[in-house]
Order: C-alpha cells, then sequence, then structure tokens
C-alpha cells in the first residue's frame, strides 16, 4: 500500500490519498471502461480458442475412443461367433467321426457273418458230400458181403454135397441158395 | 495488507478488505483510462492462460488412453454439455462453445482469485454485469428470433385461471427482467463477499492473542471460498442453460 499521499487527480474518486478504496471499489465507475474494455477482449479470445481449437479437438477424441469402443466390442462379438461356429464344427465333425465308426464297425461284423454263413454252408455241404459217400461205401461193402456169402454159401453147399456122396449140381445149389437168402 | 497499514498509521487495527479489489495501472501510477494496462488485465490475461492450459495442451497428443490432464479437459467438456443438452436439448447444442466459453471463464477466473495476493477480476461488477447482460441479451434476442410474437408466450401462464394470467403475467415480466440483476450481483457478490471476510480475518492476526484463532479462521474461509468459487461458475451455467432454454422453448 502507498503511504505517501498520491495526487488527488491520479486517485480520483474511487481511492483516497493513501490509496485506500472508498467505499466499494466495485462500484467506481471510473474503472468500468477499462474494466469491460478487457473482459470483452478476454471473452472473446476465449471464445475463439474453445470453438476453433479446444472444443472440435476434445469432440474428435471423444467421437475417435467411441469408435474405437464401438468397433472393438463388434470385433469381440464376431470373434465370439466365430468360437461358437468352431465349436459346432468341431461337435458336427466328433458326432459325423462317430457315426462313419458305426458304420464301419457294422460293415465288418455283416462281412464277417457272411462269410461265416459262407463256411458254416460249405462245411455243411462237404459233410454231406462225406456222408453220402460213406453211405455208399457201405453199401458197396453191405452188397459185397451179401455175394461173398452167396458164394460161400454154394461152395459150401456144394462141398457138403459132395463130401456126403452126392453129386453136386450146381444149379440146383444156386437157385437153392439164391432162394434161401431171399428169406 | 491491513498490518502494513497498522503499522503505518501506528496505532489501532485498522482495516482495508476492500483495498484488494482496487484497479491499478500495472506500469506507472497514472490514471485508469479504458486502454490502460491494469491489474484486471494482468488477471483476465492470466485466465486466458488457464483456460488454454486446461483445455488447449493438455489435448494435443488426441491420446486415445487419455493422460490425467486431458482427463480433466474430457470431464470439463462433458460435465457442461451434458448439462446444456439435457436442459435445453438438441437444440442448445449449438450454443455450446457460448455456454463453455462463460463457465471456463468464470471457474479459471474464481479459482485465479484464490491465490493470495491476486486481483479477482470476478469480484466486480464490472465483470459480472457484462456477462449477465450478455446472457440476457442473446436469450432475448435469440427467443424473438426463433419464436417471433410467441416469444411473448413465456409471460402469458396458459395453464393458469384466465383471472390469473395478467397479474402473473406482470409477475413474469418482473421476473424476467431482474435476471441479469441477480445474475451478475449473484456471483461478484459471493466472490468478493468471501474475499472481504477473509481480508479481515487477517487483520486480525496482527493481535499475537488473536492470531491463531484468525489463521484457522483464515484456512477455513478459503476452504468455504474454494467451495463458492466452484459452486457460483456452475450456478452460472446452470442458470445460463435455464434461461436459454426459455429461448428455444418459451412455452411452460
Amino acid at each position: 500500500m502507498a503511504t505517501e499521499p498520491i495526487a488527488e487527480e491520479v486517485a480520483g474518486t474511487c481511492v483516497d490519498s493513501y490509496g485506500s478504496a472508498i467505499g466499494m471499489p466495485q462500484l467506481c465507475f471510473d474503472w468500468f471502461p477499462n474494466q469491460i474494455f478487457w473482459l470483452v477482449i478476454t471473452l472473446v479470445v476465449i471464445f475463439l480458442v474453445l470453438s476453433r481449437v479446444a472444443l472440435p479437438r476434445i469432440a474428435a477424441i471423444l467421437a475417435e475412443r467411441q469408435g474405437t469402443i464401438t468397433n472393438d466390442l463388434a470385433a469381440a462379438e464376431d470373434l465370439k461367433a466365430k468360437a461358437v461356429e468352431a465349436e459346432e464344427a468341431y461337435n458336427k465333425a466328433l458326432a459325423d467321426a462317430r457315426s462313419e465308426a458305426q458304420r464301419i464297425a457294422a460293415e465288418a461284423r455283416a462281412e464277417i457273418q457272411s462269410g461265416l454263413d459262407d463256411a458254416i454252408a460249405k462245411a455243411d455241404a462237404e459233410i454231406a458230400a462225406k456222408a453220402a459217400e460213406s453211405e455208399k461205401a457201405i453199401a458197396d461193402i453191405r452188397a459185397g458181403a451179401l455175394e461173398s456169402i452167396q458164394v460161400v454159401a454154394k461152395d459150401t453147399a456144394a462141398e457138403l454135397v459132395t463130401a456126403l456122396g452126392g453129386e453136386a449140381d450146381a444149379k440146383a445149389i444156386d437157385s437153392a441158395i439164391d432162394a434161401q437168402m431171399k428169406g | 495488507m491491513a498490518t502494513e497499514t497498522t503499522a503505518a498509521e501506528g496505532s489501532s487495527l485498522v482495516f482495508h478488505p476492500m483495498d484488494q479489489f482496487i484497479v491499478k495501472p500495472l506500469f506507472g501510477d497514472g490514471a485508469v483510462g479504458m486502454f490502460t494496462i491494469t491489474n484486471v488485465t494482468l488477471w483476465l490475461f492470466f485466465a486466458v492462460l488457464t483456460v488454454a492450459a486446461l483445455l488447449v495442451l493438455p489435448t494435443s497428443k488426441r491420446a486415445i488412453v487419455p493422460s490425467r490432464m486431458q482427463s480433466v479437459a474430457e470431464l470439463a467438456y462433458g460435465f457442461i454439455y451434458k448439462m446444456l443438452e439435457d436442459i435445453c436439448g438438441k437444440e442448445g447444442v449449438k450454443y455450446f462453445p457460448y455456454v463453455m466459453t462463460l463457465f471456463m471463464f468464470i471457474v479459471c477466473a474464481n479459482f485465479l482469485g484464490m491465490i493470495p495476493a491476486s486481483f479477482t477480476t470476478t469480484s466486480h461488477f464490472a465483470v459480472t454485469i457484462p456477462l449477465a447482460l450478455a446472457v440476457f441479451l442473446t436469450v432475448t434476442v435469440l427467443g424473438f428470433v426463433k419464436n417471433g410474437a410467441a416469444f411473448l408466450g413465456l409471460f402469458w401462464v396458459s395453464s393458469a385461471p384466465l383471472a390469473l394470467r395478467p397479474v402473473l403475467a406482470v409477475i413474469e415480466l418482473i421476473s424476467y427482467f431482474v435476471r441479469p440483476v441477480s445474475h451478475s450481483i449473484r456471483l461478484a457478490g459471493n466472490v468478493m463477499a468471501g474475499h472481504a471476510v477473509i481480508k479481515v480475518f487477517a487483520g486480525f492476526a496482527a493481535i499475537a492473542v488473536i492470531s491463531p484463532v484468525s489463521v484457522l479462521a483464515i484456512t477455513a474461509m478459503y476452504g468455504l471460498e474454494v467451495l463458492v468459487s466452484f459452486i457460483q461458475a456452475y450456478v452460472f451455467t446452470i442458470l445460463t442453460c435455464v434461461y436459454l432454454k426459455d429461448a428455444l422453448h418459451p412455452s411452460h
């Protein structure tokens, strides 16, 4: 604060001779033009700085951030959809493989079954053939045996007749034996 | 300041709480003319610098992930933008730079005034009256340009009974013209009163016994004044938005 008295015309009506305020400095109209002039300049400068530089820049930053967030969210959504798709594909592949395996197993089973059936049929046929052959052999043998018996009987009869001192009539013996054999 | 004066006058306590509001030329001791560079000029210039330092410098990197100061700038932007949009709707967004200028100037000037030994520009009616008048004139002109004579519907309360309407119209008219007065005196009055009270407490600090109380009181007042600095800027801005809404949508 000025402690020296100051000139009257410099102090004006608002400040006393010791430099102190008279009443409210806010109501000193001597200073109004000065304050209003600099205020207007200040406001114009702030307005220009804000409307030309600061506000468009901040608006751009906020819009860009919003855009980035939206893009990232969309990308995340995409990736999620892809993951779901991949899982579905995996499950489908798994199901396909399972059904394929079942089909192959069934095929193999059927093949084996048919092979088995063939083999059984073949074996049956072989067995039947063998049985028929054996039967024929048995019949042959039986027939052979009968013939042998006839021959033996005829011979024996002829011998017996001879031994008993008779004359062996071959024809009579044969017919007698045949008659005997027929039962 | 008060202590110096006390020492100078040598005797009892003398308070000069209003001396801090004196406008002085920065260079020399001449009279204060219209274009004189004064302490007002200096602190208004600091306000411009502060606004630029808050909104222009930190956003220069245009970072997607903001730094702290860029967050502050974005918060200030979002705060006023949302306030304007909530009150005036989409049509009000056009006037955003205007409202933002008012808010940033008042809030920066108020807080610069909180620096000890600074000059508080917003404590002067010479500053707040032009601000309030600018809002008043803008709203009035805008109201008539946008709505024509329908803007006068603001004073004709069509929801009231017919007999009451002329009475209400007079009251509305008076309240409309009182707006710039209350708008400007509220801001300057709050800021000035707080600063003057702090100065009065500072004067008491010259007495050794009282000085601890005085320092405590100054601290408390300072905290209150920080609050007032922001709240008054907020109130001024929100009232500007409300008046702007009247101009855009004059019907009650």
